[in-house]
């Protein structure tokens, strides 16, 4: 049995280890970036991960029907699972220019931290494990979540969870940043549109009928008058506004996208009602039809501070000289507190300029960032993880 | 040999050598050494990637590459900083046989690559790829390891993303290719009008090949290969691999008609040698262009010469270091 300050001892090594490898995963995080995988059009992604897998002889590699990819790092007993699962959509479109041009001392291009680079992670693991002959009596489950981002609603990683014949005893979620970043909990979140219409018919000609873009506003400032507890935390973000069209025509259309987070369930239902009141209210007003819909919905929870998995994490950082920054998640995490299953989120890299055309992702941090995840697997795998009975 | 026949027999999409464990294995067993050069000028937006995908995907995952080298005319930029820094050999061309007068041109830092790169096949690849891929490469060497009959690959780019069946399209050659080169061949060299795309800046060879051409300077080296090795080898010596599309940087018009220039001065040179035309006056060096400025249209002269480096193996530096290799081989 190897106890953590065994497996922090070692950290140096596994790091100095992986920056030899470092060609081999920035030609991932390359391959990854330029392949276009827009939330439900991740499928050219997952094929791209699962022949990696192929190539390295993982078992069980595969697609589902959601497009998630897998592979298998079977395990010496293989009595436990351990999910690996980066998120394979990103929120650029195909049609951008996804060109990467790699730099001195980083990498320049859309969507690398959001996650190729993470998705890069699980794609060189294999090798990166073979290569520092490490094994484990766990099997590590290595995932691509598809349709994960915005109104993908995390669907993937949800349909793998509900119906994989794999029980999964504890998982590990990875972005591409930041390095640092540990995310224990998930807080309660509703994401939203909020559609106004006016009927064509209506009559132009008179004066004191408004442009719906106007009564978006009245909802808008209302939301921001409405009073928010500090405690729970609460706020309500403005995520885009669209409305129609050009100068000579008055738009009878425009949407609103919000998202509510609470540490509070039930504060997150109350604003939600709060928000449906007023739209209801001004467009009744107006003489508008409004239309709220809801996108995803996370509930709040996640372990314990104290939770030994949580500590692993934070002694392993504190080991790379990395200054451990708890912040909340609604990514893939999520899913993993809503079944039970303990679950981290981790960073590997720092960036400037993040989902801009000039997002640069530093290079030197990922040999600490992967250094990070080896070491918490290898915790886990020890059952060094597990909350007492 | 009919165009059609040797196409069909000749042509290849690299996805026929992506199985890389086979295609190294087959490498393996006949002891062939591969070196890639890359030459380079001002390339600071895209050296890395093309360093760090050939390196982890060809040398680290898979040993097909066993030298992956930069030659530089002089760049401006951090083109040999950052290809250093991530484990490519770079050397000046002026610092390879110094002893030589230096001349300007990608030809000559091809034409040194075959001095100071020590593989049995060489791969030329461009440092302006922006959708760099590992089938570059592999692409380019697989006809050479699956065939020992062929001596030279050339590269060309032609996969549509969507064409209705049985419709015909051009292969989109490029617009030298489809002006110049192709009409020129289709006068003189009639066979050669076959490679799809003449002028590609990706291919790979055997050194008993290059070693044994002379190398234009300029823009008409890769015409001259072509035209050398069809006289020497014949049309049976080549192939051609698609490798589906390349993303590059456009050229102007004008620059087009620089290279255009060389490229014929080249054409000239070498139908004239071969007996194929007469000229009763010396060709002239200066290319005329014209810009219009407001309501003036100004000249600009250019002046083009393609100087030629000698085929290597006439080299002394080069004999003398194969018979120091053969000497140190025997005793070895």
């Amino acid at each position: 049995m190897v106890d953590l300050g065994a497996i922090l001892k070692t950290l140096p090594t596994i790091g100095s280890q992986v920056e030899t490898l470092r060609e081999i995963i920035l030609s991932n995080v390359v391959m990854i970036a330029e392949i276009g995988a827009a939330t439900f059009q991740e499928r050219q992604r997952a094929a791209f991960l699962t022949e990696r897998f192929t190539e390295l002889q993982l078992a069980n590699c595969s697609t589902d029907e959601c497009h998630n990819a897998f592979g298998i790092l079977q395990g010496s007993e293989g009595a436990r699972n351990i999910l690996v699962v980066a998120h394979l959509d990103t929120i650029f479109s195909g049609e951008r220019d996804l060109t990467v041009t790699v730099r001195r001392g980083a990498v320049q291009g859309l969507g690398l931290a959001d996650n190729s680079l993470g998705v890069a992670i699980i794609a060189s693991l294999p090798l990166i494990l073979e290569r520092l002959q490490l094994s484990f009596r766990s099997n590590i489950i290595l995932m691509g979540s598809a349709r994960s981002l915005g109104s993908g609603n995390i669907e993937g990683i949800r349909f793998f969870l509900d119906n994989s014949s794999f029980k999964v005893h504890q998982a590990l979620c990875v972005e591409g940043v930041e390095l640092g970043r540990l995310s224990v909990g998930s807080i309660g979140m509703l994401r939203a549109t909020l559609t106004l219409t006016k009927p064509e018919i209506l009559d132009w000609s008179r004066f004191d009928v408004t442009s719906v873009i106007v009564d978006m506003n009245n909802i808008i400032n209302r939301i921001q008058e409405m009073p928010l507890p500090r405690r729970p935390r609460t706020t309500v973000v403005l995520n885009a506004i669209h409305a129609e069209a050009s100068f000579s025509n008055v738009p009878i259309s425009a949407q609103l996208l919000y998202e509510i987070r609470s540490e509070s369930d039930a504060m997150v239902e109350q604003v939600a009602t709060d928000i449906r009141y007023i739209s209801d209210e001004v467009a009744s007003r107006s003489e508008a039809r409004v239309n709220l819909q809801t996108i995803a919905r996370r509930r709040p929870g996640g372990m314990s501070f104290s939770h030994p998995m949580v500590g692993a994490a934070r002694a392993i950082l504190s080991a790379l000289e990395e200054e451990p920054h708890i912040q909340p998640s609604t990514s893939e995490l999520s899913a993993c507190i809503d079944r039970a299953i303990p679950a981290l989120t981790i960073g590997i890299s720092h960036c400037n300029n993040l989902n801009t055309a000039d997002e640069q992702l530093e290079i030197k941090p990922i040999a600490k960032g992967v250094a990070q995840l080896i070491a918490l697997l290898q915790a886990i795998d020890q059952r060094l993880c597990d909350e007492a009975e | 040999m009919k165009l059609n026949s040797w196409i069909a027999a000749h042509t290849f999409h690299h996805t026929q050598f992506a199985d890389l464990p086979a295609l190294v294995e087959a490498k393996r067993k006949q002891r062939l050494r591969i070196s890639v050069c890359i030459p380079t000028l001002n390339e600071e937006q895209t050296i890395g990637k093309v360093i760090v995908i050939l390196r982890a995907e060809l040398m680290k995952r898979y040993p097909l590459i066993d030298e992956l080298v930069v030659i530089d005319s002089g760049s401006q930029d951090k083109t040999l900083e950052i290809a250093r820094a991530f484990g490519a050999n770079t050397y000046l061309a002026d610092d390879i046989l110094p002893t030589l007068e230096p001349r300007r041109g990608k030809g000559e830092n091809l034409w040194k690559a075959i001095y100071q790169l020590t593989g049995d096949i060489i791969v030329y690849i461009d440092a302006d790829i922006k959708n760099i891929h590992p089938r570059f490469v592999y692409g380019l060497v697989g006809p050479l390891i699956s065939d020992s009959n062929i001596k030279y690959v050339k590269a060309f780019y032609d996969r549509p993303l969507a064409v209705s069946q049985g419709v015909t399209r051009p292969t989109g050659g490029g617009r030298v290719t489809e002006i110049l080169i192709r009409p020129l061949f289709s006068l003189f060299y009639p066979e050669l009008t076959a490679i799809i795309q003449p002028l590609s800046g990706e291919y790979a060879a055997r050194r008993e090949v290059l070693e044994a051409l002379p190398f234009p300077i300029g823009y008409g080296v890769e015409t001259s290969h072509l035209i050398d090795i069809y006289t020497r080898w014949s049309m049976s010596s080549f192939a051609q691999t698609d490798l589906d599309q390349r993303v590059h940087r456009n050229q102007s018009t004008l620059s087009l008609g620089r290279m255009s220039f060389g490229i014929l001065r080249t054409f000239l040179r070498r139908a004239k040698n071969l007996g194929l035309c007469t000229f009763h006056k010396e060709l002239e060096h200066v290319l005329r262009q014209f810009q219009s400025i407001n309501d003036t249209y100004q000249l600009q002269e250019h002046t083009i010469i393609e100087e030629e480096r000698p085929a290597m193996n006439e080299l002394t530096e080069y004999q003398q270091r194969a018979r120091q290799e053969d000497q140190e081989g025997q005793e070895g």
